[in-house]
Order: structure tokens, then sequence, then C-alpha cells
């Protein structure tokens, strides 16, 4: 089995506050995260693909294909903009990493088969990085 | 458990398919398709799965890891030109990918008992690297 992973940065502020939380409950559970403002993280992202080596290319899968899907469908809408203000999935979610982690993986899944309609590779996961101290994953 | 050893080589390589015309493998490989090749500093992780030896203490004896990984590995393609120097690269694009397999293929025979060579992972940068198990 051969796996490859590609790592991926991106920008972007957030603010966690849920709406059926009141205002001492918000700043209880999520602390200086919840602070009105917002405050922003360097996340990175490493994207997961697994699949047999092509014979005549020697690759998983094509880098610059996965880089352009990537950039089309995660870093274009997400990288230095306000989670909360400017990306729509956010506009009722909380954007925590959890949910930051689980909608990139969505938007890669929805757009993978057009990408790679001719590669067996399958996205086998991701994984992001909102700090140097904390990362969240899934795997499939 | 799992034991791992790093190890690091630097080399130079071309990635460039002789069945694909020049325009068509600019297109594959980008510029990783320079006919003059350029290089990396590769990182390998070799990872072997086993249980302690009551008396050592050991899964394996690391140093005798670090020789092996030596001689298969790093002594053959450090400093070198991956097409031009190690086979199988003369007919094989050395990839990321078949650069992994390649060093599973000359890792694996040596350990059949106790400890088994579970994984390679080679980092051909620090934003991409290739992880190989065995098998296809």
């Amino acid at each position: 089995m051969l796996s490859l992973t590609r790592r991926y940065r991106f920008c972007a502020s957030h603010r966690l506050h849920s709406t059926s939380l009141n205002e001492e409950e918000n700043r209880a559970l999520y602390g200086k995260c919840n602070n009105p403002w917002g405050h922003g993280h360097d996340y990175v992202l490493e994207v997961i693909v697994r699949g047999p080596v092509d014979p005549g290319s020697g690759q998983v899968v094509n880098i610059g294909a996965l880089d352009r899907l990537v950039e089309q469908t995660v870093i274009g809408p997400l990288d230095h903009r306000s989670l909360n203000q400017d990306v729509p999935a956010f506009a009722g979610t909380v954007p925590t990493s959890e949910n930051l982690v689980r909608e990139i993986e969505q938007q890669l899944l929805r757009a993978w088969p057009s990408a790679f309609s001719h590669s067996p590779a399958v996205l086998a996961g991701i994984r992001l990085r909102e700090t140097k101290r904390n990362h969240f994953e899934t795997l499939r | 458990m799992l034991i791992t050893r790093r190890a690091e080589f630097s080399a130079s390589h071309v990635c460039s398919s002789p069945a694909l015309s020049e325009a068509e493998n600019h297109a594959l490989y980008g510029p990783a398709a320079n006919a003059s090749g350029h290089g990396h500093n590769y990182v390998l992780e070799v990872t072997l799965e086993g249980e302690p030896d009551p008396v050592t203490g050991m899964v394996f004896d690391l140093s005798r890891l670090k020789s092996i990984i030596n001689d298969a590995v790093i002594g053959p393609m450090d400093h070198r030109f991956l097409n031009h120097e190690v086979p199988p690269f003369d007919r094989v694009v050395p990839t990321a990918e078949n650069i992994a397999v390649e060093v599973w293929n000359r890792l694996a025979p040596h350990f059949h008992d106790g400890a088994l060579l579970r994984n390679v992972r080679l980092y051909e940068t620090e934003d991409l690297w290739v992880d190989y198990s065995g098998g296809v």
C-alpha cells in the first residue's frame, strides 16, 4: 500500500461563538477564542492520497493536479479570510477546527471525481494543524 | 511495538518518461522534468515492528539498523544523480513513489525474523512525502 501526503498552508481568522449559548456560556466554553473581534491562525493542511503507483508516470497522483484541486477548493476560498464572515459554511456553524476539517474534506470529496476521473487514487484522509500544538484528522 | 530510524541523503534526479514527448513530460511533471536535473535533501524514516527481546530489551539493534540503511540505501544514493548512477532509475522514473518502493525492496530482505519492516516514509521536501508498506 502506498500513500502520498502533500502539505499546504492558509491563513484565516475565526471567532468561536455558538448561537445556542448565551454570552457568559460562550466565554466560559471558548475562553479567548470567543473574543468578539476574532483572531487568526496559520493553518497547515496535509492531504493524504492512497492508490497504486501508475507504471507509466511513476506517480500515485499527479502533484500538479492535486495542487490545482486544493487551490481551487480550499486555499482560494479560505486563505486570508474571516471564516465566520467570508465562508458560507460557517454562517451558522462554529468554525472550530473539527468543523473546519470536516468542511474541507467534504469540499475535496465533492470535487475529487471530476479532478481525478481517470485515476484510481483516493482521498485517504486529511490532517489540519491549527497551531504547532494541535491537529485534527479524518481517517477514512 | 514500532521503532523508527531516520536517515538522510541528498541526490539529484529528473522526472521524465521515455515513453512521452518533452512537452508531455513537462505537462505531467512540471519543472521536475527539466533535462539537466535538480536535487533534494531526502529524509527517510524506516519503521520496524516487533516485540522487545526479553534479554536485550530491544526490538532491533539500532546500530545494526543504521548499518543496514547505510549499506543498502544511503551509500548507493547519497550525492548521486539517481537517473544516471543508481539502478533501476536508469529505466524507472525516480518519483518519490518509486524511490520509496525501491528503498523498501532494498531493505525488506534484511528483516525476516523477529522485527519486520513495517513502513518506509520518504520525504522529498517538508511538504511532500510518501509512505510505502509493501504490496501493490
